[in-house]
């Protein structure tokens, strides 16, 4: 018997009660979409984990003052600082295993040049601040060593920031003034494009840190609300420290160290709570990424549950056909049909219902994961793997349930089902 | 006709030696007989207290070209010496040579393939499926012994023209009359160009008009060469074969009192 004639046969057999199969392969649609959904979400959670870890690598930690759950918000003005200049110092002098440590502070204003100004954040940074964050100079020569030690009045501008105050012209040298302060261009940042969270990574500005700390943060010319009284801003505070280590496994335990040696410096009494915050990058994003996770599974629960019930139905309705057909089956065998034959035809017509659900359900499912990209911030990476897998799992249903069905089909007695 | 017209797509199944010629128009005795029963019996349920035994020491030999009938009350064993000739149901004890082969060494694939190629079966209640039209119906056999699809119509179309149904063919069971089923029926038997064309109350389910119709058109058969065997408990439809064997409380007795001579050779 050829295969194309068991096809013929099974798809006949089917559409003699189209109604009930196509409610038999509802089961194996809903499990199918489900399916595709899951993994698409599980993959693109995946990627962009993936794609954050290779911009900046799985070898850094992130320390930031305050203590407590909410962790990593900057200081209030006015509550008391807890890094320093001298953690970062001691952070690389006492733990062998750093690589780079880099510190920075943060805060924002309007940049000026001629008639043009642009409002941006700006940032004092550390020599080795770049080197760990990945900025790559466009133009310029960037900072010198004098100019951090001597906090000189010189600047680098992202590409933004370049644009819109100089358009085509050359920035490299020119004067710009940061809250009245004027300082020389001496480089233009590489574009990183947008960041993770849809801002414009490109809209910054670097001061050498104590540029940013004692002209712009310091009594001359403290820009904030009611005139902040300089003498309240440590001049060695910093709102971020950014560790690297050479080897990525020495990871967990410079994180020890660092909080050992910090909590030391603070002298925090045993049992007393940090006022600092060390976090692994990759504990930072493997955190984002949970809920996205949870949803996946929770799909993944539906998806198998699905499948199952579905299988069964399948089952169920091939048992029924089964019994109805049993006079064609004896049929079919008294005229030469073997029971493999017979078994071959079952098998198959179980099959087109999984499998034709499976189609069905990749098409909704590809549809749902393309909705679910489009109106929620879940990332969702759909592939050939997906729609394999799905294909794979709608194949596996159906010969799983159809082959007991098809087997007691083969095992009838040609002379019993005749005499029905 | 018949023989002539589906010779030209025997398929044998590799399992099954090429026995015997399907007819022998001579009426020579064949040396290979299409069934040979030695010393059969069928038991059903052995070894239990429902055992039956429903066919004791058979022995029978049919020749190719002949036009048999197993006559019989009801109850006496007949449809249960059909299923064992038809290679359905295995004997007790004794052996069953179909065209040649000794059918208890087979498994039921096997039975299956010899089916095919050896056996065509005429059911009282002629078994067409409903959902097929008749040419369809009448295609099935092909299907199984794997013939092209681009063959099989051609092949339906003639066997449906040789029972007389040329321009039925693409109606369903259910528009056709109990005679032009059973023709149906009896095309579908034939389209492998079996060895044995076995029949179990082919009448019982119709009128005896239709059911002279039906008796004529084996004997055309017969004289087409093929080998028919008839089951019957009606005398009336016995007459019509060459030679009736009389079957009661499962035992044979051959050219019994109502056994008519064969009127031809
Ligand atoms: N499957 C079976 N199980 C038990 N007894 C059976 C079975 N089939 C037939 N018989 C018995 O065997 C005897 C012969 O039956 P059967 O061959 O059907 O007779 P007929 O076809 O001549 O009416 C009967 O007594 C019947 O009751
Ligand atoms: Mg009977």
């Amino acid at each position: 018997m050829r295969q194309t004639d068991i096809l013929a046969m099974a798809v006949f057999a089917l559409r003699g009660n189209w109604m009930r199969s196509i409610l038999t392969a509802l089961g194996v649609i809903i499990g199918i979409a489900a399916v595709i959904i899951m993994v698409s979400i599980g993959q693109g959670t995946q990627a962009e984990l993936d794609k954050i870890m290779d911009r900046l690598g799985s070898n850094r930690l992130e320390v930031f003052p305050g203590g407590g759950r909410s962790g990593g918000v900057s200081m209030a003005a006015g509550s008391l600082p807890s890094l320093t200049t001298g953690d970062m110092t001691a952070l690389a002098a006492e733990i062998p295993e750093v690589q780079y440590v880099a510190a920075s502070v943060r805060s924002g204003g309007q940049v000026v040049f001629a008639e043009r100004n642009w409002s941006t954040s700006w940032q004092g940074i550390s020599p080795d601040f770049m080197a760990v964050n990945d900025w790559q100079l466009a133009a310029g020569d960037g900072f010198q060593a004098r100019d951090y030690s001597t906090a000189g009045k010189v600047v680098i501008l992202g590409e933004t920031v370049r644009r819109e105050l100089f358009g085509d012209g050359d920035a490299i040298g020119a004067t710009v003034r940061i809250q009245q302060v004027p300082m020389t261009v001496v480089g233009v940042l590489e574009s990183k494009g947008q960041t993770g969270w849809g801002g414009d990574a490109d809209d910054i500005a670097f001061l050498p840190l104590d540029t940013a700390r004692r002209r712009m943060m310091g009594a001359a010319a403290s820009p904030g609300a009611g005139g902040g009284p300089a003498s309240l801003l440590p001049m060695d505070r910093v709102n971020q420290i950014t560790i690297t280590v050479a080897r990525p496994q020495d990871l967990d335990y410079v994180q020890e160290e660092a909080t050992r040696l910090l909590r030391q410096r603070h002298r925090i009494a045993p049992g007393a709570e940090d006022d600092f915050t060390v976090r692994n990058l990759a504990q930072m994003v493997a955190t984002r990424t949970q809920t996205a996770r949870l949803m996946a599974l929770l799909l993944g629960a539906v998806a198998g549950i699905s499948l199952l019930v579905g299988g069964i139905g399948i089952m169920n309705i091939m048992l029924v056909s089964v019994t109805e057909r049993i006079r064609e089956i004896g049929l079919r065998m008294a005229i030469g049909g073997g029971p493999s034959s017979v078994r071959r035809q079952f098998l198959a017509e179980a099959l087109i219902i999984s499998i034709g659900g499976g189609a069905i359900g990749i098409a909704i499912g590809v549809g749902g994961a393309i909705a679910i990209a489009g109106l929620t911030e879940l990332p969702v990476v759909l592939n050939h793997k997906v729609i394999a897998m799905a294909t794979a799992f709608a194949v596996a249903t159906g010969l799983f349930f159809g082959y007991y069905p098809a087997s007691k089909a083969a095992k009838l007695d040609p002379i019993e089902a005749l005499r029905q | 006709m018949m023989a002539a017209g589906s010779g030209d797509h025997r398929r044998q199944p590799p399992l099954v030696p090429a026995a015997n010629p399907a007819a022998n128009p001579a009426g020579q005795p064949d040396p290979v007989p299409v069934v040979r029963i030695e010393h059969l019996d069928k038991i059903y349920n052995p070894g239990t207290p429902g055992q039956v035994q429903a066919l004791r020491d058979i022995n029978l030999v049919i020749q190719g070209g002949e036009f048999l009938a197993i006559m019989g009350p009801s109850g006496s064993g007949k449809s249960t010496l059909m299923n064992i000739i038809g290679c359905l149901d295995a004997p007790t004890a004794g052996r069953y040579l179909c065209d040649g082969i000794d059918v208890a060494s087979l498994d039921a694939e096997e039975r299956a393939r010899l089916r095919l190629a050896r056996i065509g079966f005429v059911f009282q209640s002629f078994h067409l499926l409903p959902r097929m039209s008749a040419l369809e119906n009448v295609t099935l056999p092909l299907i199984y012994a794997g013939v092209p699809r681009a063959e099989r119509a051609a092949i339906a179309e003639q066997a449906l023209a040789q029972v007389g149904l040329a321009d039925r063919g693409r109606h369903r069971p259910n528009e056709l009359s109990g005679g032009q089923q059973q023709r149906v029926a009896i095309a579908r038997a034939l389209i492998n160009s079996p060895p044995i064309l076995l029949a179990d109350e082919p009448t019982g389910a119709l009128d005896s008009r239709t059911g002279e119709d039906i008796l004529a058109l084996f004997k055309r058969l017969r004289d087409a060469g093929h080998t028919v065997i008839l089951i019957t408990h009606d005398a009336e439809v016995a007459a019509h074969a060459d030679r009736v064997v009389h079957i009661r409380d499962g035992a044979l007795h051959e050219g019994d009192d109502d056994g008519q001579p064969p009127p031809e050779a």
